[in-house]
């Protein structure tokens, strides 16, 4: 159980300038600038939830996570993960989470996997027969059996996140912070990836916080999405809810054959040949239903598809509503 | 010509930003200037007719040395320098249209001065006002502040051009940490650094007053103080254009060949 | 402990893997203090004693101070280079794991290239420890140990003061130098040759003079009370202010970009 209340944490940053004089005049006096990076955040998370927490670049996102694992103290607010809270009983709390930045890692770079895991296992005091058997498991999950006796330096990017995501559940964490896990995988990577946490989560009921900037993987991954921008919580539902809020459009494109079709309410033509029309549709007037059944009624159809805009599409328009 | 007062002044526009470190930097020079001269006085304490300068002249060679101690030593490295060779980023280099020995030259001489003019102002100020024995004196007369002056610009290009033939050895060795921290104490020492050279004994002094290193810091400290003067100041001059000439002659030679070799190996 | 050997063998493991260079930045680290210790030899081989010191009394000194610091260097070397630990992350990383800071940051990075100066500070002993005309009695031997020992302790203190700073800002780290780089190369002379007032701050706030002054007097017979061969330990409390220090920055701590 996660709980965050009220959580706002400012930095003070020194602007830089650029120019010969006005770096000389800097010699003297200097502005600071204050960075509101998180105001007033607050949301929970349940036991077993596995959520996506998305937000353009500095909108806060990794603040927020250094909070709830005890690297950054806030200015104010209450944060109580399992009941503990993390920059207070740091060394408690952290050895019932587990953390994956795809962009760094967590392995010593030039000796063997295997002999940063058994390092991770004295550092977390993770009892002998305990460790054999989630190794084991870990091993065949993540197909990490022929990449044991490497050294990090040579793994591939995505053998390498795989030891990573493996590194940070050694000690069996309840909780797993994800930073862009996916970031520079290629394709299959990135499925096994996925596969793996959905896994994760659904068997062993580990509660997962993912931020990333690749929709897929909130697609594929995440029931609950937490859109934050400039230091704060701008909407907290799902998929589909954000695609509603995002009133976003569908795209209707039907052949048919015959006399034109009349357009209604919340039909808009986009382009119109022989034969052959692209209709956008707003949802919220006209569903695609009814849309497709008014033009049936019209007119024969020989093809039609509805295509909505994809999640990418959709944050995108979502961070531009909000202009953030 | 331009271009180089460009690439000048962009080094000294980035290096002043760091107030801080300035301001720290002088501290920890003037509080090391300060013990090395408690440490002169001590020895000379012990027996002054051993003293092989008069003390006024070790105390205005130590505060010249700390208030312009950017200029002259040589562990003050481009880093950037390295890491374009290092990372292979010498290939964007290799396309702009301008002399890479020079702009690199320029580039060191510009952060060298940058670094120095911030730090050397407080410094002289303080040790020009502090009383009792360690207050620093203005030399003997113009003409021998004129040749000090001649003298430090020469050892400067000294440094720098001895520094650039470290550089270019980057070009055979990747990973030179050692051979940086090696050259660097080297020289700095027989270039008179941690102790000045009328100190050494005499028959190693001879011989190092020859060398490269002599025409570094050793000059115009000891013109400043007036340890040199005259003729001797004159001559010590000449060797140090000898040397300035011969060192920048050689790296530029020496670059040629190892740029060549980047090209032939395709980077 | 024994995490501290396993993170100890993966250190020496992957610095074997770079040996040339390894090789090199020892041999510079070696030049660093041998050219220290030239500088001192031109000195005393031309005025024959500092302050009442001769020769191998300062060399004892001088080799107390640089084992002291070699020690510290080598294995609290991850807080000289603090502002890179924060930089590429590490820090984070460590302050997610269950374990103290400071064992990790120490266990963090080991620099055995520091080893460079040990080798020359070995030597001048077993020069300095014949020629100084001490007789070695144990309590005499205890003497040197304490100095060598504390005195690593206060090195590593002002390291983990040079670290915290950082939380605070980086620039402007410079001045610690004096203290640290300051510490060895000043270090080279008995503290009291620098007069009465730095040998007083070196006494009452950055010991440095109580593991090497004072307790070199007792070595060569100057100061017979037992008093200033226990010396040393008084300067262990300088951990105090120093982890205070420490503390106060970790809450300061404002972590990296992303």
């Amino acid at each position: 159980m996660i709980e965050l209340q009220g959580i706002c944490k400012t930095f003070r940053v020194a602007k830089r300038k650029s120019g010969f004089r006005r770096a000389v005049k800097a010699l003297v006096s200097r502005e600071i600038e204050t960075v509101h990076a998180l105001s007033d955040v607050s949301f929970t998370v349940k036991d077993g939830e596995m959520i996506g927490y998305i937000g353009p670049n500095g909108a806060g996102k990794s603040t927020t996570i250094k909070i709830m694992c005890g690297i950054l103290t806030p200015d104010s607010g209450n944060c109580v993960i399992d009941g503990r809270t993390p920059w207070k009983e740091r060394t408690a709390h952290v050895r019932h989470i587990g953390v994956v930045f795809g962009q760094r890692s967590q392995l010593w770079w030039d000796v063997p996997v295997c002999d940063s895991f058994d390092l991770i296992r004295d550092i977390y005091r993770v009892e002998e027969t305990a460790y054999r058997q989630t190794l084991e498991e870990l091993t065949e999950l993540l197909n990490l059996a022929e990449i044991l006796k490497t050294p990090t330096r040579s793994l591939s990017l995505g053998q390498r996140m795989r030891c990573e995501i493996a590194a940070s559940l050694l000690h069996r964490p309840n909780m797993l912070f994800l930073d862009e896990p996916t970031i520079g995988l290629d394709a299959v990577s990135k499925i096994a990836v996925r596969q793996f946490i959905k896994r994760l989560n659904k068997e062993q009921g580990t509660t997962v916080i993912l931020t990333t900037h690749d929709m897929q993987d909130i697609e594929a991954l995440t029931e609950r999405i937490l859109l934050i921008g400039k230091g704060r919580i701008l909407l907290d539902g799902s998929l589909d809810e954000l695609r509603r809020r995002a009133s976003v459009q569908k795209t209707l494109v039907v052949e048919y054959s015959g006399a034109p079709p009349a357009l209604s309410a919340g039909m808009t033509l986009a382009e119109s040949r022989e034969g052959r029309m692209v209709i956008t549709l707003n949802p919220a007037v006209c569903p695609a239903s009814e849309a497709i059944a008014r033009i049936a009624a019209q007119t024969d159809i020989v093809d039609v598809s509805v295509s909505g805009i994809s999640a990418e599409e959709m944050v995108a328009a979502l961070y531009q509503e909000y202009e953030i | 010509m331009k271009a180089y007062l460009a690439v000048f002044r962009i080094r000294f526009a980035h290096t002043i930003q760091y107030r801080a470190a300035a301001l720290a930097g002088v501290v920890t020079q003037y509080a090391w200037g300060f013990m090395e001269l408690l440490m002169f006085s001590a020895f000379y304490r012990v027996n002054p007719e051993a003293f092989p300068m008069t003390f006024q002249q070790i105390v205005n060679y130590i505060w010249i040395q700390q208030a312009f101690l950017a200029l002259f030593m040589t562990w003050f490295w481009e880093n950037e320098i390295f890491e374009t060779i290092n990372t292979g980023a010498i290939a964007y280099e290799m396309a702009r249209p301008l002399d890479l020995y020079g702009r690199w030259f320029c580039q060191s001489v510009a952060t060298r001065t940058a670094r120095c003019l911030l730090r050397a102002l407080p410094i002289l100020l303080v040790a020009f006002i502090i009383p009792g024995p360690l207050r620093m004196t203005l030399p003997p007369d113009a003409g021998q502040f004129l040749l000090f002056l001649l003298s430090a610009v020469l050892s400067l290009g000294v440094v720098v051009a001895f520094s650039m033939l470290v550089y270019i050895s980057t070009f055979y060795t990747l990973s030179a940490v050692g051979m940086r921290v090696m050259a660097a104490v080297v020289v700095d020492f027989l270039a008179g650094g941690t102790v000045p050279l009328p100190f050494f004994p005499p028959a190693i002094r001879t011989v190092v007053e020859l060398t490269p290193f002599a025409a570094m810091q050793n000059m115009p400290l000891r013109i400043y103080s007036g340890n040199i003067a005259g003729t001797d100041a004159a001559l010590g001059i000449g060797l140090q254009l000898f040397w300035l000439a011969a060192l920048v002659f050689c790296g530029w030679r020496w670059m040629q060949k190892a740029l060549q070799k980047v090209i032939v190996q395709g980077g | 402990m024994k995490l501290y050997l396993k993170y100890l063998s993966i250190h020496v493991r992957s610095s074997m893997q770079y040996k040339v260079s390894f090789a090199l930045l020892t041999l510079g680290q070696f030049m660093v203090s041998f050219t220290a210790l030239l500088g001192l030899w031109f000195m005393m081989n031309r005025f024959h004693t500092v302050a009442g010191f001769a020769l191998p009394e300062v060399l004892i000194g001088f080799s107390v101070v640089l084992t002291a610091f070699s020690i510290a260097e080598t294995v609290a070397r991850a807080f000289d280079v603090f502002p890179v630990i924060i930089s590429n992350g590490e820090f984070d990383r460590m302050m997610m794991r269950p374990r103290g800071l400071i064992f990790q940051v120490l266990a963090a990075k080991m620099e055995f290239s520091r080893m460079g100066r040990l080798v020359q500070a070995a030597a001048m002993l077993a020069y300095a420890i014949p020629a100084s005309g001490i007789v070695w009695t144990p309590d005499k031997i205890l003497t040197l140990v304490l100095m060598i020992v504390c005195g690593a302790v206060v090195f590593g203190c002002l390291f983990l003061i040079y670290a915290a700073i950082t939380f605070f800002t980086i620039e402007g780290l410079e001045f610690m130098n004096v203290l640290t780089d300051g510490g060895r190369e000043f270090g080279r002379y008995p503290f009291a040759i620098y007069g009465r007032e730095v040998l007083k701050f070196l006494t009452y706030v950055v010991p440095l003079a109580l593991f090497q002054y004072y307790p070199l007097l007792y070595l060569i017979g100057r100061e017979t009370g037992k008093f200033y061969m226990f010396l040393p330990l008084v300067s262990l409390l300088f951990v105090f202010p120093a982890y205070g220090f420490w503390r106060i920055g970790l809450r300061n701590y404002k972590s990296t970009g992303s």
